[in-house]
């Protein structure tokens, strides 16, 4: 069934199955998902290891394509995108927050939270202006001039937080971004990213294992064997906190 | 991403180092082995192409370069000048002698004898003495370099006697002229005068030297003396590179220049791609954090290709400089190298190996990048 385009929903995903194959064996890691996530809020992606959370992530923030089935990003369609435009997709409207920061060592913290402007072809003095505007609201306007290696896990984290929302993206996706990071900086990182990612016409989706942070999240998308599910009973999950 | 590229690769010191290494040390390996070499090749010839006055050489049927010269009659002297469009023929001997003189062990030189009325086949150029002096009794002009080998650094002293063959020969004058790839010092006097220095033989008439007349193309004149003697008659840029390919393809040496130069290209290609593959694995989360968020692949290859470039261009600009100023100081400094220098066409040659170099290594690390799996760095 086509999907409309203008769907108030963030993310769309209907009848999503992905498939991995290595040789003659076929691993179903999604088996036909559908669901939404809603624009205006901060959603969680939660389950055990290996429930499919990050494949699921990976192919609504357009880097993965799903063997069957549809996804919609604000009204885009991936599953009909090619490959180009995927890029042009990723670079417009998805920010990108990973565990391990992936902050390229050899460049400041000003520089690395203004690849994604440099990846869109601005020039590097503006990208550097509204870079270290970002890091000023993240708090980090004494560290511009720092590499990675100079500071500490939640301070990477909020360098690569102001990489991810400096160009405006109307989708933030974030895997684990609190797993290398103690609980009250968790906690801070985890306020700050609600803050500057959640709007009305923005969506930030977060895969977590981290249960300290569940308070902070609009809507909790439990996952498990390929499947989202329906929050256990009881289990305080699966709705707006 | 340009500055992004250049800031990634700088930023990783030592490998960005030690692929300037590998790329000036290709370099310089490759121009300076080949700019001996290419010395050593005009050296072979400086003797046929310092005889400016006469274009045309005659010889033997059998010889193939200008110090496996085989003695001719007198009367081939004659014969070649009884070949219409010669405007005149001279004769031009060229053989090994042994010097001796005081406080100097007995070394080999080159002797030449040249045409004793019109000192044809003698180099232009003069540094002390004039050309009349050889005609002196005895009379001989050396080589400069062939001085200072000899002699060091003492001053030019006309009216030095030496001994040549169990004869007395007397120093009147120096030719600036390029030292030859046989001996360090070459003695120049008239044809009668060497003949009394040289050992004795039947035939001792090395080349005959002639001038085609005006208007008669040299090429043409010496075919016609080859048709009307049966003997060899090169013109000059003939002879030249005849003698030049019988270096080439008759002795060890562009074997063992070659196969330094290889070693300078293997080294380069293996130091520079490992190190740039090195880099590539190094920095494979960062490119691919960069695909997630959106840097096309033409983007990464742009950047990829870049890092290339500065390491080529300024690896390139390292050893060349450096070997130039190898060559360079070589050549003002130690007699052996006097005279070599970097030519263009060797820097040209340089530069063509490091692209070949770097687009080894680059395409290496570019078929990587773009391999890489954007959803790799949500996998951990």
């Amino acid at each position: 069934m086509p999907m409309s385009a203008t769907t108030p929903s963030a993310v769309v995903c209907r009848g999503l199955v992905k498939e991995f194959t290595d040789g003659s064996q076929t691993l179903q890691v999604l088996r036909g998902i559908d669901t939404t996530f809603a624009a205006g809020q901060l959603s969680l992606l939660v389950g055990p290891s290996g429930c499919g959370k990050t494949t699921l992530i990976s192919i609504i923030a357009g880097t993965l394509s799903a063997t069957q089935g549809e996804v919609c990003v604000f009204g885009q369609e991936l599953t009909r995108m090619k490959r180009a435009e995927l890029v042009r997709f990723r670079r417009q409207t998805v920010g990108f927050i990973f565990q391990q920061y992936n902050l390229l060592p050899t460049l400041t913290a000003a520089e690395n939270a203004c690849v994604a402007l440099a990846a869109a072809g601005m020039a590097r003095r503006p990208a550097l202006e509204r870079a270290s505007d970002m890091l000023h609201r993240l708090g980090l306007g004494d560290h511009l001039g720092k590499l990675p290696s100079q500071l500490s896990g939640g301070q990477q984290q909020r360098v690569a937080i102001a990489r991810a929302l400096v160009h405006g993206p109307r989708l933030v996706v974030c895997d684990e971004p609190t797993a290398a990071l103690d609980a009250k900086t968790g906690h801070t990182v985890m306020e700050l990213l609600r803050e500057a990612a959640v709007a009305q016409d923005r969506a930030c989706i977060v895969v977590t294992h981290d249960n300290r942070i569940f308070d902070l999240a609009d809507r909790i998308v439990h996952m498990e064997d390929g499947h989202v599910i329906d929050p256990p009973a009881g289990s305080g999950i699966g709705s707006a906190q | 991403m340009s500055w992004i590229a250049l800031r990634m690769l700088v930023g990783d010191t030592a490998k960005y180092l030690g692929m300037i290494f590998g790329v000036a040390f290709s370099v310089l390996l490759i121009t300076q082995q080949s700019s001996i070499f290419l010395g050593l090749l005009q050296r072979s010839a400086a003797a046929v192409v310092e005889v400016r006055d006469a274009d045309i050489w005659v010889m033997d049927p059998r010889v193939q370069f200008i110090d496996g010269a085989r003695g001719l009659p007198d009367t081939a002297l004659q014969r070649v000048r009884g070949v219409p469009g010669v405007a005149w023929a001279a004769p031009h001997l060229r053989t090994t002698t042994t010097i001796a003189t005081a406080g100097v062990e007995l070394t080999a030189a080159t002797l030449v004898g040249v045409d004793d009325a019109s000192l044809a086949g003698l180099p232009a150029q003069l540094s002390h003495g004039t050309r009349e002096a050889l005609s002196a009794p005895g009379a001989v002009m050396l080589n400069g370099s062939g001085w200072t080998f000899l002699f060091k650094d003492r001053p030019f002293e006309p009216g030095l006697e030496l001994e040549l063959n169990d004869s007395r020969a007397v120093v009147v004058g120096l030719l600036d002229t390029s030292q030859t790839l046989s001996q360090q010092v070459q003695i120049y006097a008239r044809y009668g005068t060497a003949l009394s220095f040289a050992p004795g033989g039947r035939n001792r008439l090395s080349f005959v030297l002639a001038k085609a007349a005006p208007g008669e193309d040299p090429r043409a004149v010496a075919q016609r003396i080859q048709d009307v003697t049966g003997l060899k008659a090169l013109s000059r840029e003939e002879f030249r590179d005849a003698t030049q390919r019988y270096i080439i393809f008759n002795t060890g040496i562009p074997q063992s220049f070659a196969s330094v130069v290889t070693l300078g290209v293997v080294v380069g290609i293996v130091v520079v791609a490992l190190t740039f593959s090195l880099f590539i694995r190094d920095n494979a989360r960062q490119f691919g954090a960069l695909r997630a968020i959106g840097v096309s692949g033409w983007q990464l290859a742009g950047m990829v290709m870049l890092q290339g470039a500065v390491v080529g261009v300024v690896g390139y600009a390292i050893g060349l400089g450096m070997a130039t100023w190898l060559v360079e100081t070589s050549a003002q400094n130690v007699l052996a190298f006097q005279g070599f220098f970097v030519p263009w066409q060797v820097a040209a040659l340089s530069a063509a190996i490091v692209v070949l170099i770097i687009a080894w290594a680059g395409l290496g690390g570019l078929r990587r990048v773009l391999k890489l799996d954007p959803a790799a760095v949500f996998r951990g």
